[in-house]
């Protein structure tokens, strides 16, 4: 089986601040993976380490087969045409209707005709449910088919990779319950790579046909669903179970409670 | 349609902008506008320039036809020399035209007033590059002043 | 003082960053084989949300700042008996100076700072990441129609300054004071030269516009994309953009007219 995506030996730093320390992972064609692990380490860098909006400082990014932080602009933005991202906020664009949103893409990278442009759009716009929503505004939506509508828009140019970045946070449990089975389903009808980086453990396990967990600067576990339930390490576990402490500490690291408060300072 | 409503005033904008272009350029800035065609060099030397400035106009009976675009010093004797641009329509001054530096009203600028000379088969017609020879410099006070109490004087 | 020297040469460095920023921000986003069918009608759109919703608050004030010059002038010019002068007086100021300077104080303050808080948003919403994943680049598409569409429309905002005001002293002047209509005119005419006023207040004006855009552009680009750091980079825009204006103006100033 080929891979679409291979990350070798990442290191990435935002100024002083190590984010990835000889980070690995790879994705093969038309499969799902999952990326997960507490907030605060970099999930949506990865996504744009990976798009090539974000240069590594080390380590190689694949995507089919090209080195993306070597590219040059021009073929850059011929390798993105290839792949979508699904923004956590859906990133709509405000001043257009949903309607020309999904049509955006369409318009900007080819010169079909107005009819056929508009039967994609509704071809799109039904698969996620949101035909008859065509005509509102994104400020009129609500974040559940915000995020349907910028799905919508994703998988408007049949691309072969999408990244989905926390696809469910701060869903209420129907959308959420919506967007599992649309990402799945879609992924299947259209034989699409993904990669989903999540921190909602139960839907992305539910979805992904493999898993990958980073914590501390580097992926600490990886497998199959059932592979990383099985999986004995103490902060896959701390992480599957939500435990509030343990490998990943409770308390933001200082010095000793009690020396500091008889220091008496701020 | 939304984008028909924005193309239009759009076009109203632009032509607004175009009218006030208009507006200002004839109502508040014409006459001026008639330098700027053809126009051909003079030259003059004067004893005292006074203020006189580069761009001060070049008046004939009050109507402006050129503006002085240069002021140096020259020959031995430092004397100064202005160079003028006068508009190619009018291009028939004798020889024999004199030039003086006059003041506008009391306290206003300075400029040049040519007064054209006679025309007779004796005498050539001013053209390109040429010298005005019959000049009258300005008036200073100090002089004038100076030169009354001189008179008063020797009464 | 090693400290005091330090800290001097890191805002130093860190201004002349910032400038080298925005140059290659501009360069990027204007220079590229241009695509007319494609960028024509975002355009006309900026210059819909640039100039024609500045138009109102330029024309109103031009109107108020003309009349405030017809009478202001007036009531010196009188005591001199050269009420004559109220024309050029009026026309003089307006197109070599206030034409230009307020309307670019305004444009700051209306277009500016919307510019610069619509650019910050669609960055903290995460629009122009999207776009450029979507292999559309966020430069050419959001930032250059709206650079020149900024760099049209403040001109002409200056020259419908200038009539309007030129407009307002002549109501004072002659409707109301009654300077000799004829006059008013005649004496505006001979006094204002088109190269020397109407044109150099023009060429002002495109750079005041020039410089206003760019730093609203470049505000909104740069800005912390969350609520604080947008309304920061919002009055940061119009400060800097404030100042530029003035500061340039007397640079332009004593260019123009100081030799």
């Amino acid at each position: 089986m080929t891979n679409l995506v291979e990350l070798k030996d990442l290191t990435f730093a935002h100024g002083s601040h190590r984010v990835y320390d000889g980070l690995s992972l790879t994705v093969p064609k038309g499969k799902m993976v999952a990326v997960m692990g507490p907030s605060g380490i970099g999930k949506t860098t990865l996504l744009r380490l990976i798009g090539g909006q974000l240069k590594p400082d080390s380590g190689s990014i694949k995507v089919a087969g090209e080195e993306v932080p070597k590219l040059k602009r021009d073929a850059l933005y011929q390798l993105r045409k290839r792949m979508s991202m699904l923004f956590q906020s859906g990133a709509l664009f405000t001043d257009m209707s949903v309607y020309e949103n999904v049509a955006f893409p369409l318009r900007e990278h080819t010169d079909l005709p107005e009819e056929l442009i508009r039967s994609v759009v509704l071809m799109k716009l039904e698969a996620v449910g949101l035909r008859g929503a065509r005509h509102l505004m994104p400020s009129e939506l609500s974040g559940g088919m915000a995020r349907r509508a910028a799905l919508a828009r994703a998988i408007a140019l049949d691309p072969d990779l999408i990244l989905y970045d926390e696809p469910f946070a701060g869903q209420d449990p129907i959308s959420m319950a919506v967007i599992v089975k649309l990402i799945k389903s879609l992924n299947e009808s259209l034989g699409l790579t993904s990669i989903v980086v999540s921190h909602d453990v139960k839907e992305v396990l539910s979805i992904a046909d493999y898993a990958y967990v980073i914590a501390d600067k580097k992926v600490v576990g990886q497998g199959t669903p059932d592979e990383l339930r099985e999986n004995d390490t103490a902060i896959i576990q701390q992480f599957l179970k939500g435990a509030p402490d343990g490998p990943v500490a409770f308390h933001y690291s200082d010095d000793d409670f009690t020396t500091d408060l008889l220091r008496g300072e701020a | 349609m939304e984008s028909r409503k924005t193309q239009l005033w759009v076009g109203v904008f632009v032509v607004v902008g175009i009218l006030a272009l208009f507006f200002i350029a004839l109502r508040a800035a014409s006459g001026t506008m008639t330098t700027s065609g053809d126009t051909y060099t003079l030259y003059a030397k004067f004893d005292n320039i006074g203020s006189l400035k580069v761009r001060s106009p070049v008046k004939v009976g009050g109507v402006v036809v050129g503006r002085v675009t240069n002021i140096s010093l020259s020959g031995d004797y430092y004397e100064p020399r202005v160079e003028m641009s006068i508009s190619k329509e009018y291009d028939q001054f004798s020889e024999t035209s004199t030039l003086s530096v006059l003041t506008s009203g009391l306290l206003g600028e300075q400029y040049l007033g040519l007064e054209p000379g006679f025309i007779d088969d004796s005498v050539d017609m001013l053209e390109d590059g040429d010298m005005i020879t019959d000049t009258k410099s300005a008036l200073v006070l100090e002089n004038l002043i100076g030169q009354f109490l001189f008179s008063q004087g020797n009464d | 003082m090693i400290q005091f020297l330090q800290s001097i040469g890191r805002q130093v460095l860190d201004s002349l960053a910032g400038i080298g920023y925005a140059l290659a921000m501009l360069m990027s986003a204007i220079i590229g084989k241009p695509q007319p069918s494609k960028s024509w009608p975002l355009f006309v759109k900026q210059m819909y949300v640039v100039g024609v919703l500045s138009m109102l608050i330029v024309i109103v004030s031009g109107l108020f700042i003309g009349m405030v010059l017809g009478l202001q002038g007036y009531t010196i010019l009188v005591d001199y008996g050269a009420e004559q002068s109220l024309g050029p007086m009026v026309a003089l100021s307006l197109l070599r100076e206030l034409g230009p300077v307020v309307t670019g104080l305004l444009f700051a303050g209306r277009a500016g700072s919307a510019l610069t808080a619509e650019i910050g948003l669609m960055k903290a919403t995460e629009q122009l990441s999207s776009l450029e994943m979507m292999a559309v680049d966020p430069l050419r598409r959001v930032v250059a129609p709206r650079f020149w569409a900024g760099l049209v429309s403040m001109p002409l905002l200056a020259l419908m300054f200038s009539a309007v005001g030129i407009y307002g002293g002549y109501l004072v002047g002659s409707g109301w004071l009654g300077v000799d209509e004829g006059a008013f005119w005649s004496v505006m005419q001979s006094a204002v030269d088109w190269q020397d006023d109407l044109l150099n207040g023009i060429i002002k004006s495109i750079v005041f516009a020039f410089v206003v855009t760019w730093i609203a552009l470049y505000k909104g680009y740069r800005a912390v994309p969350t609520s604080a750091g947008i309304s920061a980079a919002t009055t940061s825009t119009v400060v800097t953009a404030s100042l530029a204006i003035l500061g340039l103006d007397f640079i332009l100033t004593a260019i123009m007219f100081g030799g």
